[in-house]
């Protein structure tokens, strides 16, 4: 863990240099201020990460804010016993399911929102924004009770539809939002080219939303990863269990394997932190945009 | 009517697409509305939404008038339910925590997101790198959150067990004094959370214009008052996202209280979602569960239309205002 200091140590109100805006200046009290914040999110992260190369009988005697005297890769090995291939693969496959979904309907209906000039899309965006306000803990059991009726009980499909719905509010607000700032000029190009609706919307809409769009993936691919409480109410056996359920019934289980457990947690954060490694710009931008503009 | 095939998407979105007259065979009606989608565009979403979130929430009401423990069908008993529901104290004092939750979560979460968005805002290299650092705890999924932090505050062995005795408590256990559990869940999804509004504030914070902190360097402002009449002012838009986002959000801490405190010690962190669990799903009342999940849109909606009020959501002014 190396951090670079935040600032010379100057004082705050010495003249200001010509050269770098008022915003660019280095500010030693912030620095000091980020400092902390990097204790508090840095020591938890490094006891997780020590704990699981620890024996469980050093982590009881030593604990995990020292550094390991013998270090063992056997908490990692142990885990692949578990199922959390199955649970990561699951996941994944939830996943995708939601961001497709996601991605195609609420494209489709940004475009009508922005676009159409029927009153009735007016009506449906007031839907989505008042959906914003419909927490999925409230609705949870009528919705177990859909998906019994449906038949879908206990099956990945149980855990994607309402995870995908539960998504649309926020991602149809966000693209309506970047799609608005497409100028008129080009619509009004491409339906003098004679574009219908459906060519408009795949060489015009498609392509100039894309920072939007690849914002929604994000925003669909985090809510599938994380969600917790659809898994809980609607999935029951270990082969349909997705990871956040798999670490909940791990801590069951590993009540006196700590290090075990949280190996568990490191591993099912791989993915995701892969992911991070290679596109985090785009998953930053992705999430920033989540705030609009 | 065109079939949608996502892998058909343009390679460089060019200004003004290559003129192609060739009629595609159907008549297009001329005028204003050539080239427009039909409201039909937005109806597989509104569909979809609608099966999986507002048929439910007609369901909700219709069961919150009716016993039903899950097995053969609900049987209607009027405003039983409800009579309960007023009455109750469990709910009375669910509430009132799960709004001191959202309150004390907002009071934590948005200073020191707004700030240390602002500061990572600044383009240098060493920010640039604690930014990616700090982005870590988003990754977490909140089941993942909750057990790192159980583990570390385990009094038996452990990160706090070995604090412990240096601060002269030994055997200190948070997760079992009803103040101190609580204090937990504000510190435990703030430590996740932060960062995702830290980002939209950082966002917001590279879109101010930099003619203006220009200006007002010329008018000899120090850092403090560009803060104050410059940043805050312009963020105006960013802190209202932020803010509902963050306050619906904490209404349903559901994952965090379930793994880390069972809505314990007692039921000092027992908040709606966390009542409507038990009611429901381990008692087997749905329709009393109902009963309380509908009181949990309602306490949602009115938060999230009372932060709108407050903020001036709906008449979502410009940042850009005299410029």
């Amino acid at each position: 863990m190396t951090t670079t200091s935040a600032a010379p140590a100057a004082p705050a109100r010495t003249a200001p240099r010509r050269r770098r805006s008022l915003r660019d200046r280095p500010n030693p009290l912030a620095g000091l201020g980020a400092l902390a914040w990097l204790l508090v999110v840095g020591v938890p992260l490094y006891a997780l990460l020590v704990a699981t190369f620890q024996q469980t009988e050093e982590y009881r005697t030593a604990g995990p804010l020292t550094v390991p005297a013998d270090p063992t890769l056997d908490n990692y090995v142990g885990a692949f016993g578990s199922g959390l291939i199955t649970f990561v693969w699951n996941t994944m496959l939830v996943t995708a399911g939601v961001v497709a979904i996601v991605v195609v309907l609420s494209v489709m209906a940004g475009y009508a929102i922005v676009r159409s000039r029927t009153w009735l899309t007016n009506g449906f965006f007031r839907v989505f924004l008042l959906g914003l306000a419909i927490p999925s803990q409230a609705v949870i059991i009528p919705v177990y009770l859909i998906i019994v009726q449906l038949d879908f009980y206990d099956s990945l499909l149980a855990v994607v539809l309402p995870t995908a719905a539960f998504a649309l509010p926020v991602c149809v607000l966000i693209l309506t939002g970047s799609m608005r700032d497409i100028s008129d000029e080009l619509y009004e190009a491409m339906a003098l080219d004679g574009a219908g609706a459906g060519r408009t919307f795949l060489r015009l809409v498609v392509p100039l939303s894309r920072s939007g769009i690849s914002t929604i993936a994000v925003y669909a691919a985090l809510q599938a990863w994380n969600g917790f409480l659809f898994p809980l109410i609607l999935t029951q056996s270990a082969g349909t269990r997705v990871i956040t359920l798999g670490l909940y019934e791990f801590q069951g289980q590993y009540r006196v394997d700590i290090p075990g457990l949280l190996t568990a947690v490191v591993l099912a954060t791989v993915p995701l932190f892969l992911v991070y490694l290679v596109a985090r710009r785009s998953l930053i931008s992705g999430l920033m945009g989540v705030g609009g503009k | 009517m065109s079939v949608l095939s996502p892998s058909r998407d343009g390679r460089r979105p060019t200004a003004v697409p290559s003129a192609r007259t060739a009629p595609s065979g159907r008549a297009r009606r001329a005028g204003p509305r050539v080239g427009r989608p039909g409201a039909w565009w937005a109806l597989p979403a509104l569909a979809f939404f609608a099966a999986f979130a507002i048929l439910p929430m007609g369901l909700v009401v219709y069961l919150s008038f009716t016993e039903w423990g899950g097995l053969g069908d609900p049987r209607f008993i009027g405003t039983d339910n409800w009579t309960r529901l007023v009455g109750d104290p469990a709910m009375h004092r669910a509430v009132v925590l799960t709004l001191v939750l959202s309150v004390s979560s907002w009071a934590v979460q948005t200073p020191i997101a707004l700030l240390l968005g602002v500061w990572a805002a600044g383009r240098q290299r060493n920010r640039a790198i604690l930014s990616a650092v700090f982005f870590v705890p988003l990754l977490l999924s909140s089941a993942a959150v909750a057990i790192i932090w159980r583990a570390l505050l385990d009094p038996n062995f452990g990160p706090l067990a070995q604090i412990g005795p240096l601060i002269g408590m030994p055997g200190l256990d948070l997760l079992s004094d009803g103040a101190a559990a609580f204090g937990v869940i504000v510190f435990v999804t703030a430590w996740q959370f932060i960062p995702l509004h830290m980002l939209l504030y950082q966002g917001g914070a590279r879109q101010i214009p930099a003619s203006l902190y220009q200006a007002a360097e010329i008018d000899g402002a120090g850092r403090l008052r560009a803060f104050w009449h410059i940043t805050l002012p312009q963020l105006r838009n960013t802190i209202t996202t932020s803010s509902v986002l963050m306050v619906v959000g904490s209404l349903t801490y559901f994952d965090t209280v379930l793994i880390l405190t069972g809505g314990g010690p007692g039921t000092d962190t027992t908040i709606v979602p966390y009542l409507m669990y038990r009611v429901g799903f381990e008692s087997y009342q749905y329709g009393y569960a109902s009963a309380i999940a509908f009181t949990l849109v309602v306490v949602a909606t009115a938060v999230s239309l009372v932060m709108v009020r407050l903020t001036g959501f709906g008449a979502m002014r410009s940042t850009r205002e005299g410029m």
